[in-house]
């Protein structure tokens, strides 16, 4: 086993997804297998490479410290489930 | 048992470019709610941030003014986990390859010179803001403003090096310092723009194992810093006395108790599944890049500090005050340049002028109207002799007050030195006719008379008599 059904439930946790029993067998039994097949790779001597962060070859996209401009108070809230004045309104976070 | 403590600071400096660090926003302070952002900094699907070239600049700068070597290959990660002040549901920062990494600053404190080091300076952006304002039909619910999502921070990361409170707060205001005279940070500890967390942890004394730590949160100023330290040893120590174990936790500080209050397990929200992200690319910094930003750093206040001492021969006290921000170091040089007598200068600058600023609800020194030329002016003035000392002081606050020339003020109000000897004997005369009794005390030997003539003296010639001719005279005349 690559995985085991705890990490599973760890991992769900941490996306905020709630998993059922069954679905938590499948997910166990599917990413398993991703990763049995992904570990073909160890096979490979990658001694020397520097890891690949990017798959592009490009580097240094920069923008100029200039301001262009915002979308509006309006326009930034026009989706919001739910406001307040100008705020996005949320139910209240636990600390 | 006696524990010694162990601290490690994490500190967040806002950094003061115009746009926010992946788009065009304004970094704007205090302006309405949700009116400085767009779908990169909201976190709309699609959007694609681009980094802002000045962010990579600043931190080059403060990596190169704290010792760091600067990392030449730099990804961005995203550190993942779910808040409503973060719209992605990830925050952009750098893992494993920040931008600089191994410096260190030299501390002093009790004299003693001690070197913390800097394990690492990385860009990240900020969050918004989760406000609980007093609004009508909210309730219990939060309020998010998102104008400070997306703007820029470098997180500076200490070595556990500092041993004490004391210590750590030495620490903290040299960052201070050095971030505002590199012009990357406005250093406003309550508007957050200079914010600090700290690592706290017990060992007994004479170990070298460190205990579990807590890291306290949510400090604003530096007394609450040295406060929510002493307090954090108490209660650890407290807790390890009493055969306990101190768990590994987020303290929140809360300014109005001086205490700390658990404020989550951090177990499982510590496990942010790091991984680089696609959306930017690597930064690649040129040898070029680094050695162009450091020959613009500006003179650092410890550089300053010493050629106070060695070439202008200050005090070290006058060199530190002088250097304590880059704007009254600023202040200083100009006058100096204008009136070359180093301790004249700083005298009237630590004087009469920090406390015009200081009653003027301190003010700051950028916006002095007694400025640098007019300074030096007023002291030329009194090297001249057209003024006594006493005048000059007169002279300054008026100067201040109007922001008139002092030979105008001088002129204006006839406070010229009176050096005539002839006026002045005459002066004299009256003083001693007037007060017999005194002349007869001072003539039978008790000599602390004398600077009761010299008051009257000086108040008959309203302050203008040169007090080297009154005291020359009185003392001839007595002594008659």
């Amino acid at each position: 086993m690559k995985i085991t059904r705890a990490e599973v439930e760890h991992v769900a946790r941490l996306a905020r997804l709630e998993l059922t029993d069954a679905e938590l067998d499948t997910f166990t039994g599917q990413m398993d297998g991703i990763l049995a097949y992904v570990e073909k790779l160890n096979a490979l001597d990658t001694e020397g490479i520097v890891p690949t962060s990017h798959a592009v070859p490009m580097e240094n996209a920069f923008r100029a410290d200039e301001p262009t401009g915002s979308i509006g108070v309006e326009n930034a809230l026009a989706n919001a489930p739910q406001r307040a004045e100008s705020f996005f309104r949320v139910p209240k976070v636990i600390e | 048992m006696k524990y010694q403590v162990v601290i490690g600071l994490e500190v967040h400096t806002q950094l003061t470019t115009n746009t926010k660090i992946f788009c065009g926003c304004s970094t704007k302070f205090g302006s309405e709610p949700n009116s400085q952002t767009c779908p990169v900094c909201l976190g709309f699907p699609g959007a694609l941030p681009v980094l802002n070239r000045q962010v990579v600049e600043y931190a080059i700068r403060a990596g190169l003014a704290t010792n760091c070597s600067i990392t030449q290959r730099n990804v961005f990660a995203r550190k993942n986990y779910f808040y409503p002040d973060l719209p992605k549901g990830y925050q952009i920062s750098q893992f494993d390859l920040p931008i600089c990494q191994h410096g260190h600053l030299d501390i002093e404190v009790e004299g003693e010179t001690k070197r913390i080091g800097i394990t690492r300076i990385h860009m990240e952006e900020d969050a918004g803001k989760l406000v609980h304002a007093d609004i009508q039909g909210v309730g219990d619910d939060s309020c998010v403003d998102l104008n400070r999502a997306c703007t820029p921070l470098l997180e500076i990361v200490s070595e556990p090096d500092m041993r004490s409170p004391d210590e750590a707060i030495a620490y903290l205001k040299k960052l201070h310092q050095i971030v505002m005279y590199l012009g990357i940070c406005d250093g406003n500890l309550e508007e957050g723009s200079f914010r600090c967390d700290a690592n706290v942890s017990l060992m007994p004394v004479g170990s070298t194992v460190f205990g579990t730590r807590a890291e306290l949160k949510n400090i604003n100023s530096f007394k609450f810093i040295k406060q929510a330290i002493e307090y954090e040893i108490e209660r650890q120590a407290e807790i390890l006395d009493d055969g306990g174990k101190v768990i590994q936790e987020t303290r929140l500080f809360d300014p109005n108790t001086g205490t700390t209050r658990s404020m989550r397990g951090k177990e499982e929200a510590h496990d942010y599944r790091y991984f680089p992200d696609p959306d930017l690319v690597p930064v690649l910094i040129p040898d070029q890049w680094i050695e162009d930003v450091r020959s613009e750093l500006p003179e650092l206040p410890e550089a300053k500090r010493a050629r106070y001492v060695a070439e202008l021969g200050l005090p070290e006290y006058d060199a530190e005050v002088l250097v304590s921000s880059r704007e009254l170091a600023q202040y200083y040089e100009e006058t100096v340049a204008l009136f070359p007598q180093a301790k004249i200068v700083s005298n009237w600058v630590m004087g009469e002028v920090a406390r015009a600023l200081n009653e003027d609800n301190n003010r700051s020194i950028t916006d002095c109207p007694v400025t640098p030329a007019l300074l030096a002016d007023l002291l030329k003035l009194m090297e001249k002799g057209t003024i006594s000392g006493k005048i000059a002081k007169t002279v300054f606050d008026e100067m201040y007050k109007t922001g008139k020339a002092p030979e105008k003020i001088v002129e204006e109000k006839g406070l010229v030195q009176v050096s005539d000897t002839g006026a002045i004997e005459a002066m004299v005369d009256e003083v001693l006719n007037a007060n017999p009794g005194q002349v007869e005390q001072y003539r039978g030997g008790k000599e602390t008379v004398f600077g009761f003539f010299v008051g009257q003296v000086m108040r008959a010639s309203k302050g203008k008599a040169n007090p080297a001719v009154v005291n020359e005279l009185l003392l001839k005349k007595l002594k008659a």
